[in-house]
């Protein structure tokens, strides 16, 4: 199949790659561009592990078209930190014990990210409305919802 | 439409570890030529605490800092042989096999520090932040980093030790029918309020409160957190998960997450813990482990909570509206159970 040149911003830098008509933009995130930190799950956008962010909206990768983004701006949870400094909510899931094994994590973190940003002081309902398409197996989902409350609460300040 | 309110209890004892042929943990202990302490297991942390509870142990046995201990779980092919992690095991017999092997290290460790220092090992005591010193003499002392590198630089000693714990095989007495399978126990006690949706026949969790005895919490935030996302899936188990909702048979069983139901995040329940601590005499600092308990009374608070609210006794899980509905039909319509 003939590949396509997909220009995009991820996580503020330029990315050019050449990826295969009709693929998804995890697959082009995870194997193109050397992206892990969004997971593969499902692979039919019910599980919500592959979450990023496309001009600060959460989207699917698992269902993006990857020529979609374009010249778009895509997030992913490898750009939270700013080299050692954690994202308000990176310390907040560690503080509250919001991640067992981990898997949802980047999936939690993103939707959460896209919520913070858009309302910075939300209520608990819109913090489940905005995890609602994530599943997570282990932690019963009160401390995360706990965690985007407190980070929420600094202001989205770094702290620690 | 009526909502009927209902209320459900369930207690447990639930068994630590199994009786499977004997149950063995092993764990290896050895310092690394900076002073830092590896210990090396194959009991598998899945986001549980394993490494975290284990860290712990290791550093409070040695003597030094947590900081200074690595816990491996890499490879069960090169690591120490351990059953696993199920049965509510890790903490209880992980634990005992790292305190044994820990106890080995710190010895050779001590001899070290005692010949750097030209005296007796005994007389020896660490401070638990990285430093040997002379009981009642602080001033003479060594950096346990400098004793593991004078171990392995000067004196040819290796800094390390051997550990297991095993539970061995309890057969059952052919003329008493008796047996001994289990060493300990951890115990959990439950309250459920539930609402009873009659026209739908929907089960809604209002809120849980319970107790939970699991020997000493060693991790108190790991204790809670597993306790906290164990409910979570006992409520999943109650009242939305089963691989065959459907009959006839298995093959219109769900295939993915749009079929297999669990509770969101819009669906949890608040719930209040609390958490007894009975240390158990052969627990590793007196602990058990909550493990698969977390999840245990749920259920069957769940299903007696049912009966409080409607007159329905269910006993297949999970309680799903259909069951509900049916058993409501079955007994002429709902009938209220005296409240508590």
């Amino acid at each position: 199949m003939a590949k396509k040149p997909i220009q995009f911003q991820l996580n503020g830098s330029g990315q050019a790659i050449f990826a295969e008509e009709g693929s998804n933009l995890l697959d082009v995130l995870r194997r193109g561009v050397g992206d892990l930190s969004p997971k593969y799950g499902c692979g039919q956008g019910t599980c919500g592990t592959c979450t990023v962010l496309v001009n600060g909206e959460p989207r699917l990768s698992c269902l993006t078209l990857a020529e979609t983004v374009e010249g778009q701006s895509v997030e992913t949870t490898a750009g939270l930190a700013h080299g050692p400094q954690l994202h308000a909510l990176q310390h907040a899931f560690m503080d509250n014990f919001a991640a067992q094994c981990g898997y949802c994590t980047p999936g939690m973190l993103m939707a959460a990210k896209a919520l913070l940003d858009r309302n910075p002081s939300p209520s608990r309902e819109e913090v489940v409305e905005a995890i609602s398409g994530n599943i997570c197996r282990c932690t019963g989902y009160e401390p995360i919802i706990n965690a985007v409350l407190a980070a929420a609460q600094s202001g989205g300040r770094r702290y620690g | 439409m009526t909502l009927h309110r209902g209320r459900g209890f369930a207690s447990i004892n639930y068994p630590i570890g199994m009786n499977l042929g004997g149950d063995p943990s092993q764990a290896l202990v050895h310092s690394n030529p900076d002073g830092k302490f590896m210990v090396a297991l194959s009991s598998i942390d899945l986001g549980q605490g394993m490494k975290s509870v284990t860290r712990q142990i290791a550093a409070e046995t040695l003597g030094i800092p947590v900081e200074d201990v690595y816990v491996d779980t890499a490879d069960s092919d090169t690591g120490p042989h351990c059953m696993g992690s199920f049965a509510s095991r890790g903490t209880h017999r992980v634990g005992n096999a790292v305190i044994a092997a820990a106890r080995e290290a710190r010895s050779v460790m001590m001899e070290a520090a005692a010949q750097e220092l030209e005296v007796n090992p005994d007389d020896l005591v660490t401070d638990g932040k990285g430093n040997i010193h002379v009981k009642g003499a602080p001033s003479k002392s060594i950096t346990t980093a400098a004793a593991c590198g004078a171990a392995q630089f000067k004196q040819g000693r290796t800094v390390s030790g051997r550990g297991i714990f095993l539970v061995p095989l309890s057969d059952v007495d052919p003329d008493t029918g008796e047996m001994t399978p289990v060493t300990c126990f951890a115990h959990a006690a439950m309250v459920v309020d539930i609402d009873v949706d009659d026209e739908t026949g929907e089960v809604t969790v209002i809120e849980m409160n319970s107790a939970y005895e699991v020997g000493r919490a060693l991790n108190p935030r790991l204790v809670e957190q597993q306790l906290i996302g164990g409910a979570w899936m006992g409520m999943s188990h109650a009242l939305w998960e089963t691989t065959e909702p459907y009959y006839p048979d298995r093959i219109h069983g769900p295939v993915d997450f749009n079929e297999y139901l669990m509770p969101g995040p819009g669906d949890i329940a608040p719930h209040h813990i609390s958490v007894l601590e009975r240390p158990a005499p052969d627990g590793p600092f007196g602990g058990k482990g909550p493990g698969e308990m977390c999840a245990n009374p749920v259920l069957p608070a769940v299903a007696n909570a049912v009966f409080n609210a409607v007159g329905v006794r269910i006993d297949e899980l999970p309680i799903t509206p259909e069951k509900v509905l049916r058993g409501i039909a079955a007994i002429g319509g709902p009938q209220p159970q005296p409240k508590w």
